[in-house]
């Protein structure tokens, strides 16, 4: 998901027994349904997991901001425009929201841009793919804003307050976004044969980077067994994508578009879809860095970051000046 | 990546449309407390949440301890008489 390979220490969940009186005491607590708050005592590796997970999270809200930024001159109205342009902004809140939970946990926002720009700390690897047309806009509020739905409503019941709390905010703003990514596809895919074709083309190319976000298949995930006793994971990757493929499927049937899987039907027996995993050698190799675009994003952060040094500086410097001449009056 | 400062952190009170009293919706980084407000309404009032904003530098904040929970909190708790119900009274009486 945003968070898709988070690495955590615990393979295995501890047994109870083998805790500390302080971490039992702990996981108790968040048995319990309690949130942990900044001040709480807490397991330096719940800490530094959260820390991890969350940054990785916001890293993709504000990387996530740049293929579709990408649209925003090229918008076909002035109407789609102010929409997209809505839209990416929220984005950049919720980037916003989610660096303020991580830095309740002891870590400070620079660390983080630079651990980042460092190629230390990953963001989604859906962001590494390019954005052709302007099907892709629909495509992406659609597709990558739905899976993003997907994984954090559960999420708003995580154990640490601060996260849960920013979670909350943005899944009240997400729903605007997948409705008009899937308004932008209706509207292609009644549209000329042309934008069919677009709209098409856009859901062959975003469909299985998408069925990637929610990270590797549960066998290959092996960091989930403690990130779930801790609740900073709620469900488990393959749980989720079943749940997208189910949820997406009959969108696109009434879209009239094709899902690229010839393997995707219902299946009768499991009340769920069977679908075709994704070419996991592909995510892996996207993940750690050789995607199509993310040389280009990594750039581009890196960019803004290194051209706005003077304006942080210097607004940092006029406020003080201005305090001083306050404290000379 | 070129080493500066950090803005520092200030937390944001929105007091909504129908709100009572402002409530904390977040943090953010800014250089002063003009600042803070105008970054606040961006990141926090995009869907008209607020008609009045409070921002407080986070280092000016102090806050109760979560181990002193017990001694601040817990004297409150059998104290039943401080509410209305626990004073049984017939209907007769009529409403109080
Ligand atoms: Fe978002
Ligand atoms: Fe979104």
């Amino acid at each position: 998901m945003y968070a898709q390979m988070v690495k955590s220490t615990g393979e295995t969940v501890v047994a109870k027994e083998k805790l500390s009186p302080k971490e039992r005491e702990f996981q108790d607590r968040i048995d319990r349904g309690e949130k942990i708050e900044p001040k709480d005592w807490m397991p330096e590796e719940y800490r530094k997991n959260l820390i991890r997970q969350i940054g990785q999270h916001a890293h993709s809200e504000i990387v996530g901001q740049l293929p579709e930024g990408n649209w925003i001159t090229r918008a076909p109205t002035l109407e789609r425009k102010a929409n997209l342009l809505a839209k990416v902004q929220d984005e950049a809140g919720h980037g916003l929201y989610l660096y303020c939970a991580a830095e309740t946990l002891g870590v400070s926002r620079d660390e983080l841009f630079d651990m980042l720009h460092k190629g230390k700390m990953k963001y989604s690897s859906i962001f590494n793919y390019p954005t052709l047309t302007w099907a892709d806009m629909g495509a992406i509020g659609w597709l990558v804003d739905g899976a993003a739905i997907m994984n954090q409503v559960p999420l708003q019941r995580t154990s640490y307050g601060p996260y849960a709390r920013a979670m909350v905010r943005i899944c009240k703003e997400e729903s605007f976004h997948q409705r008009q990514g899937f308004q932008i596809m209706l509207t292609m895919a009644q549209g000329t044969e042309d934008q069919k074709r677009m709209a098409q083309d856009a859901l062959n190319r975003f469909w299985y980077p998408s069925l990637m976000m929610f990270g590797p298949s549960d066998k290959d995930s092996v960091h989930s067994a403690q990130s779930m006793a801790w609740k900073i994971k709620m469900n488990s990757n393959d749980e989720l994508r079943q749940k997208f493929v189910d949820e997406i499927a009959p969108q696109a049937a009434f879209l009239g578009l094709n899902i690229p899987d010839d393997d995707l039907v219902w299946n009768e027996k499991t009340g769920h879809h069977d679908y075709s995993e994704p070419d996991w050698d592909e995510f892996f190799q996207v993940i750690s860095g050789n995607g199509p675009c993310n040389k280009e994003r990594l750039d581009a952060r890196k960019k803004a970051w290194n051209d706005g040094a003077w304006v942080r500086d210097g607004m940092l410097a006029h406020a003080r000046k201005k305090a001083m001449r306050k404290v000379a009056e | 990546m070129t080493v500066s400062e950090e803005w520092p952190l200030w937390e944001i009170f929105i007091r909504g449309q129908h709100g009572m009293s402002h409530r904390h919706v977040g943090s953010l980084h800014a250089v002063d407390a003009e600042h803070a407000i105008k970054n606040a309404r961006d990141v926090y009032t995009r869907r008209n949440e607020g008609v009045s904003i409070w921002v407080v530098e986070a280092s000016n904040i102090s806050a109760s301890s979560p181990s002193n929970k017990g001694p601040l909190f817990d004297p409150s708790r059998d104290k039943v008489y401080r509410h209305p119900t626990f004073y049984d009274l017939p209907d007769e009486a009529g409403n109080m």
